[in-house]
């Protein structure tokens, strides 16, 4: 019998999983974006879990905007991610660094 | 007219003279400037002598006027006033008269340089300043005037501001008396503190009801009040009327044309001491401590002063120490509570002094600004008028028999002699002394400058009369034109007359009796006052007093070294090297000031720039503050990697943190 404990700690396991892909990744930002978009995707379950268990639609609701806003954001991050790659030739995170003090 | 009115003419008419000769000289021109100043002058002499006038016929009381009230403070008024009495009308008439002669001398001495209008503006604005301060009935106005004549006096010696050693001598004048004046300062304070007002007659009349109040001063002691305002009052005193050990500022002053040597060094803002301290009589008769330090102060310079006098070569030089040494006098005088025979110098004084000052610059003239003695001699033949004003003027100064300064001086001595304040032994070897030196000097100035040999010679191959040496002239001397010898002329007459004249109302009739006050038990004058019977048998009866024949030395002495025997002079000088050196450098008074004052805030300065702002102002607090920064960010900008992820763990990290914190805050 699934229970919702199930579904939440699935959410928690892809959400770290999504936290330890960005610091462990160090080198391709295509990845970075990809562990953004996991991450929303484990709030997403929660969203939806909740939704299922709690008999309340309101959190389906939400995952249908985030998934906009999500692919919204991919669409910029790709396109930044273009630009970026035309003017330094490269997407390696490490090389990345015109912030440091 | 009204007397309002007419006090208000005679300080605003000067005032007026100095504004249109300052701001509207290029409008009225040199000769323009000339006669609104003398005008203004003029009118306010001739008003004064109307008062006098009245005064002497006796239908003007004493009259005590407020014009205009400033602003009233916590019930302390602070106005403008005018206090005429005899005192006041005697000053008055003294200063206006004066200074009209050296307006007029004026035009005969400076009618080449280009300032000369700014010159006719100052000393109309020196006279409008002093006629303040002799004219005033409280504190406010009092050092109003202090302070504006010592103003126009800096402005007047620093007249050649191109000349490195005028401003430098005008610079000195002006500190020195802001040492001066900082005790006049805190004698004011005093008396505002003690009386609780500023008017003379509230403060005057309140006086013996603070005999017995004490001021603590540092050091826990406690100090009587009376003493305490009179030694600060006199400490003003000191530095206006250059008594040792703030005279330093008065030779210096030479630095500025002749005229306002004779006007402002000589014969009235140096007097401004000694009118302040008579006029506040009623306060210095309360307190002996006070009166003793004035007496000895007067003494100590009256005699040491001479004495430079006689080793200076400058004839205006001389005459300034010759003017120190008779302040000396007055302040005796003043110690020994004889105000009026004070005040009976000032004038008479003011007008001998004044006199030779001008006779001196006649004698610049005639050599083209030659001013030291040793390239005169001879001058008699080549200015016969001079010479002889010049006699009578230094007649009066040694105090002959007959002539002005004689009564005066000859009043001072007897005061001393019968006065019993401590100290008053050596304040009379003090003056006797001085008869001897100033007889010395004056006639050694004589000599080497009317008589003897000519030490200068007459060249005509050069028509540039700036660029000869010492003792070569492109021109004989000539006799001054008569702009210049009318004054002198008109000053001899009151040199030779004014203290026969005046001796009688002034020191014994009473005519000071309602401006000055002293107590029964120091009234000298009134001593001296039952041994005289006239003018005539005072000086007749001088030939048997010993000042008498001290001057008479003196004269001989002056006669036998410097017409006859110069190489005595040289010969002294050899025997006593140290004596002479210690003269020829004014004691060493200019070094001390020179190493330890000056010196000292030069060094002190120096190390407040050094330490204070360059270490701790500039290192310290404002590149400290940057260098921290520096530091701090040095160590802080490790953290920004530049890296995607550290940031991102950072924002994880903080919402973890404050998701912690929200958590652990909700009950």
């Amino acid at each position: 019998m699934l229970t919702l404990a199930h579904f939440l700690t699935l959410g928690a396991i892809l959400f770290s999983l999504s936290v330890a892909g960005i610091f462990i990744n160090r080198k391709n930002i295509i990845i970075l974006l990809m562990c953004i978009e996991l991450m929303l995707l484990a709030v997403n379950m929660n969203f939806v879990a909740f939704s299922r268990f709690l008999g309340n639609l309101d959190g389906q609701i939400f995952v249908f905007f985030i998934l906009t806003v999500a692919a919204a954001e991919a669409g910029i991050g790709l396109a930044i991610l273009v630009v970026l790659f035309r003017n330094r030739q490269t997407i390696n995170v490490a090389e990345l660094d015109d912030l440091k003090g | 007219m009204s007397l309002q009115t007419t006090a208000l003419l005679i300080v605003l008419a000067p005032l007026g003279g100095a504004v249109l000769a300052g701001f509207f000289r290029n409008q009225i021109g040199r000769v323009g400037s000339h006669t609104v100043a003398i005008l203004g002058v003029a009118l306010s002499f001739a008003l004064s002598t109307w008062i006098l006038i009245q005064q002497i016929e006796g239908t003007l009381d004493t009259v005590n006027i407020t014009v205009y009230t400033w602003m009233v403070v916590d019930g302390i008024r602070f106005q403008i006033g005018f206090l005429i009495d005899h005192l006041t009308t005697l000053m008055m008439c003294t200063v206006s008269f004066i200074s009209l002669m050296v307006h007029i001398y004026t035009i005969g001495y400076m009618q080449d340089d280009p300032g000369y209008q700014r010159f006719f503006s100052y000393i109309a604005l020196f006279t409008f300043s002093m006629l303040m301060l002799v004219m005033s009935n409280n504190f406010l106005q009092l050092f109003f005037g202090w302070e504006a004549v010592g103003l126009v006096s800096y402005l007047l010696i620093g007249f050649w501001f191109n000349r490195d050693s005028a401003t430098a001598a005008g610079l000195k004048a002006f500190l020195v008396n802001r040492v001066g004046d900082f005790g006049f300062l805190l004698g004011i304070a005093a008396v505002l503190l003690t009386f609780g007002t500023l008017d003379y007659v509230e403060v005057f009349g309140q006086a013996s009801s603070v005999v017995d109040q004490t001021i603590s001063i540092p050091g826990g002691i406690e100090w009587n009040m009376l003493t305490f305002i009179c030694v600060c009052l006199f400490i003003g005193a000191m530095g206006k009327s250059a008594q040792a050990p703030l005279h330093v500022w008065l030779p210096d002053s030479m630095e500025g044309p002749t005229p306002i040597s004779a006007l402002i060094h000589a014969a009235t803002m140096v007097t401004a001491g000694i009118f302040m301290v008579a006029r506040m009589s009623p306060l210095f008769e309360l307190s002996d401590a006070a009166l003793s330090f004035v007496m000895l102060i007067g003494a100590v310079t009256a005699l040491s002063m001479g004495l430079i006098g006689i080793v200076q070569n400058d004839i205006k030089r001389v005459i300034a120490y010759s003017t120190l040494s008779q302040l000396g006098y007055m302040t005796v005088a003043l110690g020994v509570s004889a105000y009026s025979a004070a005040i009976f110098h000032l004038m008479t004084h003011a007008f001998f002094k004044a006199l030779l000052f001008l006779a001196a610059g006649s004698v610049i003239i005639a050599l083209h600004h030659q001013q030291d003695m040793r390239y005169m001699g001879g001058l008699r033949k080549y200015m016969p008028i001079t010479w002889l004003t010049a006699w009578a003027g230094t007649l009066a100064l040694i105090g002959f028999p007959f002539f002005a300064g004689f009564y005066s001086k000859d009043a001072i001595i007897e005061a001393v002699a019968n006065s019993h304040r401590w100290g008053s032994d050596f304040a009379y070897f003090a003056v006797v002394a001085g008869v001897l030196i100033t007889a010395i000097y004056s006639f050694r100035l004589l000599y080497m400058t009317f008589h003897g040999k000519e030490r200068f010679e007459v060249v005509h191959d050069s028509g540039e009369d700036d660029h000869l040496p010492d003792g070569q002239l492109a021109h004989a001397p000539k006799e001054s034109p008569l702009v210049v010898t009318i004054p002198l002329i008109l000053l001899a007459i009151p040199s030779i007359f004014i203290g026969w004249m005046t001796i009688e109302p002034v020191l014994f009739g009473g005519w000071l009796e309602d401006s000055i006050f002293v107590l029964d038990k120091n009234n000298v004058l009134a001593e001296l006052g039952e041994h005289f019977h006239g003018a005539t048998a005072m000086a007749t009866h001088a030939v048997s007093t010993l000042p008498f024949w001290l001057m008479i030395t003196g004269f001989a002495l002056a006669t036998l070294i410097y017409m006859f025997r110069p190489s005595i002079a040289d010969t002294i000088r050899s025997r006593m090297p140290f004596l002479y050196r210690l003269l020829d450098n004014k004691y060493y008074f200019d070094e001390f000031y020179q190493k330890y004052f000056a010196q000292g805030s030069v060094g002190l300065g120096r190390n407040l720039w050094n330490k204070v702002d360059t270490g701790i102002i500039d290192n310290g607090i404002v590149n400290g503050s940057a260098r921290v920064v520096e530091w701090v960010a040095a160590r802080v900008r490790r953290w920004q990697t530049g890296f995607l992820y550290d940031y991102a763990f950072a924002m994880i990290i903080g919402l973890i943190v404050i998701l912690a914190v929200w958590v652990a805050m909700v009950p």
